[in-house]
């Protein structure tokens, strides 16, 4: 034992010095005094015109990111401001994400998707037209990683769901808590038993009566996608509303 | 200068400390997980008693799963088959002491016998000799018969190699015969599935056709409680193993998860937003009588009691930020936070009550070194060890009745899959391939 520690003390000793020896060598030049580049933030805009199509027709979707490096709609790299035709067949939100040294922004735009009136027989209109509101209006809010606080712009999406929600009072909702598939199955449901009840909580704030609104967690179990992605990722952490009839 | 060549010589230090830690670790580690010194242990292939077309089959699915449950106890060094002298006894006159006792087999013990089908009846005779003891060599002598089938031959296996296990192995019964609760996916919904503890006899037990998870058998192996999806709610679920279907068990408000057994079978454990509307850690009679809300973190869950006592509860909170692993007695009084760093998720408490096993990503955030891995923690000391190494996520251990096994979660074959491995980290061995498959529970015999 005493041979040991006696090996290990020499041992440490001339590294020591030689730790010195390079460290000195190292020092010789100094560093050129270097301004920090300037870290601007991050735009994202995406908007759809027309915001509600015809089943068959075309909406024009249009971007516009400042100081991004990376830009990608829906998962797809793309340029950083540009528009692109979709023709959806059903109604569809665009997610766009403009990542830059500045930091992450996301941007959302609907494309709501209307059957095209039919010559015959005129659908019973109410329970469409209520589906099509809340689609409108009650969309999906988006959590940070292992967070459930609302950004601030989920706390608007929020205000808006809470104005149809008040407006339909036959109406009855059902939040649905979603994780990514990085947690642990037992720990993330209970974070998504929080995201879904901090949406309940801002709906009630907002003047919905508690009794119209149901939560559930569903941990990683149903997953928007499965890809191994930072998109997907972002997708999956998400409260997801549902209209009960 | 000076400032940096003392933060390298830090460095150095840490890692020379690190480097010396494996040899302690092994000392506690060994003690906590009942494993002593390996026996060398001889086990030629039984003979096959008669020539009957059954018996050689048999006799093959009787041999291997003998040599495999000695091999996997962890308190065997398995002397290799090339080393056994020519003759194989088939009975106490065929044996050769010397020549298994000395070099080059030099076995302390060998266990061997013979196994013949008649009548549609499989009868096994077995042996355990001390090649030490000359004067009184027999250690075991066990007869069975049941009806010609691989699955009694199996059984008489595992029950032969328990019994050599339980007097070899400091008096601690083997697992040879106990299962392994688990969630597989492979018919399309997650659905609680029972295995044998070496993969053997894979079967579903549910078909809820939503989603089933956290499955824990009872002590006394007659029911399994799981969490399972409901139409609005996560409720727990009760299915008895006595009479294949799932039987009533109290409904609670709000959405409940992660179920416990103590070791006793007289209390649950569970997760549940009953009260508050998160998710509290809470503590009901075995029917879900009197449910008692014991924490107030809002993100608690995960329950495991220790087995030994049953005054205490080890379970998961995120109140602090990540989740971390905590310890309270059952009335909620004197908690204690057990790790404080990373993300440590799924606690098994082992049956000496002295070590915790559990998931952890010590270094959490993206392009961070390390995975997610199992770990085991001495409560008393906080020491860890860490078991698994560069293999994919690793979660869910659970360990075995003995206190020498664990069994765990890893994606490191591809999607989840079941593992076993010694509770020192060796042996590792995957028990399902079909689908996806997560959340083993080990019975508690």
């Amino acid at each position: 034992m005493n041979h040991r520690t006696r090996n290990l003390t020499l041992i440490l000793i001339s590294l020591f010095f030689l730790v010195l020896i390079t460290g000195c060598g190292k020092k010789k030049e100094p560093p050129r005094p270097q301004e920090p580049p300037e870290i601007k933030s991050v735009t994202a805009a995406l908007s759809a015109s027309p915001a509600s199509i015809e089943r068959g027709q075309s909406s024009t979707l249009t971007w516009n990111t400042e100081n991004a490096d990376q830009v990608t709609l829906d998962g797809r790299a793309v340029d950083a401001n540009g528009s692109r035709n979709v023709s959806p067949a059903r109604t569809t939100t665009f997610h766009l994400v403009a990542i830059g040294k500045g930091g992450t922004r996301q941007a959302d735009a609907t494309v709501t998707v209307t059957e095209p009136p039919t010559a015959d027989i005129t659908p019973p209109a109410i329970t469409l037209t209520d589906e099509q509101i809340f689609a409108q209006n009650v969309t999906d809010i988006y959590f940070d990683y292992d967070r459930y606080d609302l950004r601030p712009q989920s706390q608007q999406a929020l205000a808006t769901a809470a104005r149809a929600i008040s407006q339909h009072p036959n109406w009855r909702v059902r939040i649905e808590g979603n994780c990514d598939d990085r947690g642990s199955t037992e720990y993330n449901l209970t974070l998504g038993e929080n995201r879904a009840r901090a949406a309940k909580d801002a709906l009630i704030q907002a003047g919905v009566s508690a009794d119209r609104l149901q939560t559930i967690s569903y941990g990683k179990e149903k997953p928007a996608c499965t890809e191994a992605t930072e998109d997907c990722w972002q997708r999956n952490r998400r409260d997801h509303f549902v209209l009960i009839h | 200068m000076l400032k940096a060549a003392w933060k390298n010589s830090t460095l150095l230090l840490i890692l020379l400390a690190a480097s010396l830690a494996p040899a302690s670790a092994q000392d506690w580690i060994r003690t906590g997980t009942n494993r002593g010194a390996p026996i060398r242990l001889a086990v030629p292939d039984f003979r096959s008693a008669n020539a009957e077309p059954q018996t050689a089959p048999l006799n093959q699915v009787f041999n291997q799963t003998l040599w495999t449950d000695l091999d996997n106890s962890g308190i065997f060094e398995m002397v290799s088959k090339s080393f056994y002298p020519m003759l194989m006894p088939g009975r106490p006159t065929e044996m050769n002491l010397d020549a298994w006792g000395n070099p080059p087999p030099n076995a302390a013990m060998v266990a061997f016998g013979n196994l013949g089908v008649s009548n549609g009846r499989v009868a096994v005779q077995g042996w355990l000799f001390d090649t030490k003891n000359s004067a009184s060599p027999q250690v075991l002598g066990k007869q069975y018969n049941e009806e010609a089938n691989a699955d009694n031959a199996r059984l008489i296996a595992h029950r032969f190699a328990d019994e050599i296990i339980f007097r070899l192995g400091g008096g601690i019964p083997g697992v040879a015969e106990t299962k392994i609760y688990y969630i597989s996916a492979r018919g399309g919904h997650k659905e609680v599935w029972a295995m044998d503890y070496d993969g053997a006899g894979q079967h579903q037990l549910t078909h809820l056709g939503s989603v089933a998870l956290s499955p824990r058998v009872s002590p006394d192996n007659s029911r399994v409680a799981f969490s399972g999806l409901g139409a609005s709610s996560w409720q727990i679920m009760m299915y008895s193993l006595d009479l294949g279907r799932l039987v009533t068990f109290r409904q609670f408000g709000g959405s409940n998860y992660s179920p416990a057994w103590s070791s006793d079978g007289t209390k649950i454990a569970l997760a549940s937003s009953m009260g508050t509307g998160s998710s509290e850690i809470y503590m009901a009679d075995a029917s879900g009588g009197e449910p008692k809300r014991l924490t107030a973190g809002k993100t608690d869950i995960s329950p495991v009691f220790n087995p030994k006592t049953n005054t205490q509860i080890a379970f998961v909170s995120g109140r602090g930020g990540l989740p971390q692993i905590y310890t309270m007695d059952v009335d909620g009084s004197n908690l204690q936070k057990v790790t404080d760093q990373g993300y440590a998720v799924s606690p098994s408490w082992s049956p000496n009550g002295l070590l915790l096993a559990f998931a952890w990503t010590r270094h959490y955030g993206p392009g961070l070194p390390g995975g997610q891995d199992i770990y085991l923690m001495d409560i008393a000391s906080r020491q860890f060890v860490q078991l698994t190494h560069d293999a994919g996520k690793n979660d869910f251990p659970s360990w075995s009745p003995d206190g020498r096994h664990i069994v765990f979660q890893s994606t490191r074959a591809g999607g989840e899959q079941i593992w076993t491995m010694l509770a020192d980290g060796t042996h590792q061995q995957q028990l399902t391939r079909e689908g996806r498959n997560s959340q083993p529970n080990w019975s508690f015999k």
